[in-house]
């Protein structure tokens, strides 16, 4: 890590330590902690961190914005943050302004479909958008009549549906009925849907890493401190192998999201991205269900309260396994991929970073 | 909250890359000449001698190690690339491979200068074969537990006792094993066991072969009868081996090899599944390829961390618990997948071949050098569980 991207990242983690301490919000009655970080997050730069400074953002590097994705997920935090930051990168790969608050993205769904017309009048439905209530803002990349177009669409005008996630976050369906954009500007060449989705599953295997970090940090601090037939649970054997397996699950959700994020930063975009991307969702997804279910079990009951912060972690780990195409989904594309290069361009192909 | 797994991310540098050329190049002309045989994998012929000192004679051998001692100073990534490259080709490495990875860094680390001018450069020619004498009938995951006794004798030692499992003894020039030289103490239960390079042609030496699953004869039985080693061949402190194991297990732990040993049933996989697989193939063959890259990512990554200093252990052993089982269970998967593929696939034959032996093999791969169960309970170490 950089020595900025390591700043960067220290002073998320400070904001989130202060502001948005998972006990502390898991015990609030209201959301009245939201505006608070969120506008700490904001007045630091961190939303747009992917936005120049010519178009209203922070200017910071790649690497940078993933830092502070990784420490969003480590705190499970239920603000809009990565979907601000990675709406902010669409918007200026177009070349748009970004505007004020907080906002969020379309296409998360490969089935979802938006069309948009010269005019820059939107049409189509988009599904599981992520705080799609939340948000001031929707960027959305919609099929215009000569390829992908950019669009900057206020939520005021259009009506989303109730929906949530596993973990109670904001997770609706917009319809685009004749919606006209406040801005909108072709894709520049190579980012269409696929690019897309294939970022947006990079920021979500990131923020999944992080919060895989705190699963398996929380519970094998837990199995210290209770104790069973006398001793700490983690003496019994059982319980270390378990929590092996989980440090086993985490490292290879570090590993791979980490290495997809360096790769992007990097500036490559070729199949080594979409295996990096696409591997990346799919190795971490498959660590999430098997990572989360461990720190359930090594938590017994206590875990299954709402009282208690695992859930905020687990429940968030699942639902993200489903945004910006789910591991069966990437698997496929990526084995299609594999089977037309076919057998002996898949090692050279594994090795080529 | 701060993270306690770190996965440092490296790119190979350039000189890895043209090194990775070289390598394909070597192989590509082997394999014309049939000596790498992939369409092989059926472990037997993996014992070269001539393709050993050919890969000597490249420079790919001892590459880490000084210069003097027939080395070449170069890089642990640059040998990373070696050992990947090596074990995709599914080359027979046998002869040199323990002696490489493992026996020349310790005898690197304790022998006596002589002995590491005359041992190490035969390792680097390809020449010299190793083996490992730690595992006795009594003795396995609890090392410990050894009994096989050295015995004080004018000038040297004298050994009596048995090791078995021990791959490669009926080839091998030398073996690095673990003896008894004194009770353990109460305090310490680990107290009192030596490493010994032992010249495996000493009078008093009988190898025996065991046959395992597959029908091959890779490991044996060896039974010691006052073999005489000579007190210039302890290798570190008497009574105090338990001291010397640590420090390059991360290298032997989280290396390619931790993974790769089945690889090729992947390739076969794809070859078996064709260009344009259905949902199931392709979603099966694509998380194979996601698990894979991961590992591999994994491993680079600790190479690098090592490479840079550091002491990545708890990521080593990782590497070595997720990657085992993963090469593990990847012919029963492959199994699954292939399950409805064309019986006419051009490629079904040598499958069905690759894949018996992979799937016969697949056992061993989490016993061999410590157990899943030995290594979960170093990584709950590594997490401060005990
Ligand atoms: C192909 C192959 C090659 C080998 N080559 C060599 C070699 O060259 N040199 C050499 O010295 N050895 C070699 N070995 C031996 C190998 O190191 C041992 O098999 C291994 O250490 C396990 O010992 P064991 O077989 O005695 O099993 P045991 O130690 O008896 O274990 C049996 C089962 O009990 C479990 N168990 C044991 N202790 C514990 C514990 N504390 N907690 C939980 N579970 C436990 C084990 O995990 C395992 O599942 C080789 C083995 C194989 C399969």
């Amino acid at each position: 890590m950089s020595e900025t991207s390591a700043i960067v990242a220290e002073t998320a983690a400070r904001i989130f330590e202060d502001l948005a301490d998972p006990q502390t919000v898991n015990q609030a009655k209201d959301e009245g902690w939201q505006a608070p970080l969120w506008n700490s997050l904001e007045e630091s730069g961190l939303t747009l961190a992917w936005v120049p400074d010519a178009l209203g953002g922070a200017g910071a590097s790649l690497a940078d914005g993933f830092e502070v994705v990784k420490v969003a997920g480590r705190f499970a935090a239920a603000v809009p943050l990565a979907e601000t930051l990675l709406a902010g990168w669409l918007l200026s790969e177009a070349g748009i302004s970004s505007p004020a608050g907080a906002m969020t993205i379309a296409p998360s769904r490969w089935s979802d479909d938006l069309k948009i017309d010269a005019a820059g009048v939107l049409t189509g439905k988009a599904r599981n958008v992520p705080f799609g209530t939340r948000a001031g803002h929707i960027a959305a990349l919609a099929d215009g009549p000569s390829g992908p177009v950019v669009a900057l669409v206020k939520l005021g005008d259009v009506r989303p549906t109730e929906g949530r996630n596993l973990a109670g976050d904001a997770s609706v369906e917009i319809a685009f009925d004749k919606v006209k954009a406040i801005a909108h500007s072709a894709a520049p060449v190579g980012l269409d849907r696929q690019r897309l989705m294939l970022l947006g599953a990079t920021v979500r295997a990131n923020q999944m890493a992080g919060a895989l970090e705190t699963v398996l940090a929380i519970t094998t601090r837990y199995a210290g401190e209770r104790v069973a037939f006398e001793k700490p649970i983690s003496k019994f054997q059982a319980v270390q192998h378990n929590l092996a397996r989980l440090a086993g699950e985490t490292a290879a959700a570090v590993a791979a999201a980490g290495s997809v994020a360096d790769t992007f930063a990097n500036g490559i975009t070729d199949d080594r991205f979409f295996l990096e991307a696409a591997g990346a969702k799919i190795r971490v997804s498959e660590a999430a269900t098997e990572g989360a279910s461990i720190g359930h079990q090594v938590h017994g009951a206590i875990g299954f309260t709402k009282e208690h912060i695992l859930h905020r972690f687990t429940l968030r780990l699942w639902s993200w396994r489903d945004d910006f195409g789910n591991e069966s989904d990437w698997a496929v594309r990526l084995g299609r991929m594999i089977a037309a290069k076919g057998a002996e361009e898949l090692w050279p192909l594994v090795a080529s970073r | 909250m701060t993270a306690a797994i770190q996965f440092d991310q490296l790119r190979l540098p350039p000189e890895c890359e043209k090194l990775r050329a070289e390598v394909r190049a070597f192989i590509a002309e082997e394999t014309e000449a049939g000596i790498i045989k992939p369409s092989g994998a059926t472990g037997g012929d993996s014992f070269s001698r001539e393709f050993s000192r050919k890969v000597g004679a490249k420079g790919w051998l001892g590459m880490t190690w000084p210069k003097k001692y027939g080395g070449h100073e170069r890089t642990f990534l640059e040998r990373y690339v070696v050992t990947e490259e090596l074990r995709v080709a599914n080359a027979p490495t046998r002869l040199h491979f323990v002696a490489d990875r493992q026996s020349g860094p310790i005898l690197l680390k304790y022998a006596p200068e002589h002995i590491k001018m005359k041992v190490l450069p035969a390792i680097c020619r390809g020449e010299c074969c190793f083996a490992i004498g730690m595992s006795e009938p009594n003795s396995g995951s609890d090392l410990f537990a050894a009994r096989t006794r050295a015995t004080k004798a004018d000038g040297g030692w004298l050994i009596n006792g048995t090791k078995i499992w021990t791959s490669n003894a009926h080839q091998a020039d030398y073996m690095i094993g673990l003896f008894r030289t004194s009770a353990p103490t109460k305090e310490n239960r680990r107290h009192g066991l030596t490493q010994f390079l032992v010249d495996m042609k000493t009078k008093g030496i009988t190898c025996n072969p065991v046959y395992q699953i597959t029908g091959h004869h890779d490991f044996n039985e060896v039974v010691f009868e006052n073999a005489f080693v000579p007190d210039d061949h302890v290798l570190g402190e008497i009574d105090g081996a338990w001291k010397q194991a640590t420090s390059e297990l991360a290298y032997e732990r989280s290396g390619p090899e931790r993974f790769l040993e089945t690889y090729y049933v992947l390739e076969e996989l794809v070859r078996v599944l064709g260009p344009d697989p259905d949902v199931r193939g392709a979603e099966g063959l694509g998380r194979l390829v996601a698990q894979l890259h991961t590992l591999r990512r994994m491993s680079v990554s600790v190479a690098g961390m090592l490479h840079a200093g550091k002491e990545p252990v708890l990521e080593a052993a990782i590497v070595k618990d997720v990657g085992t089982i993963w090469e593990q269970r990847l012919p029963h998967r492959a199994r699954e997948l292939a399950a409805f593929s064309e019986p006419e696939a051009t490629n079904q034959v040598p499958f069905d071949k690759k894949l018996a032996y992979a799937t016969t093999i697949a056992p061993k791969l989490t016993i061999q050098g410590g157990t899943t169960e030995v290594l979960r309970g170093i990584i709950a170490r590594g997490l401060g569980l005990r």
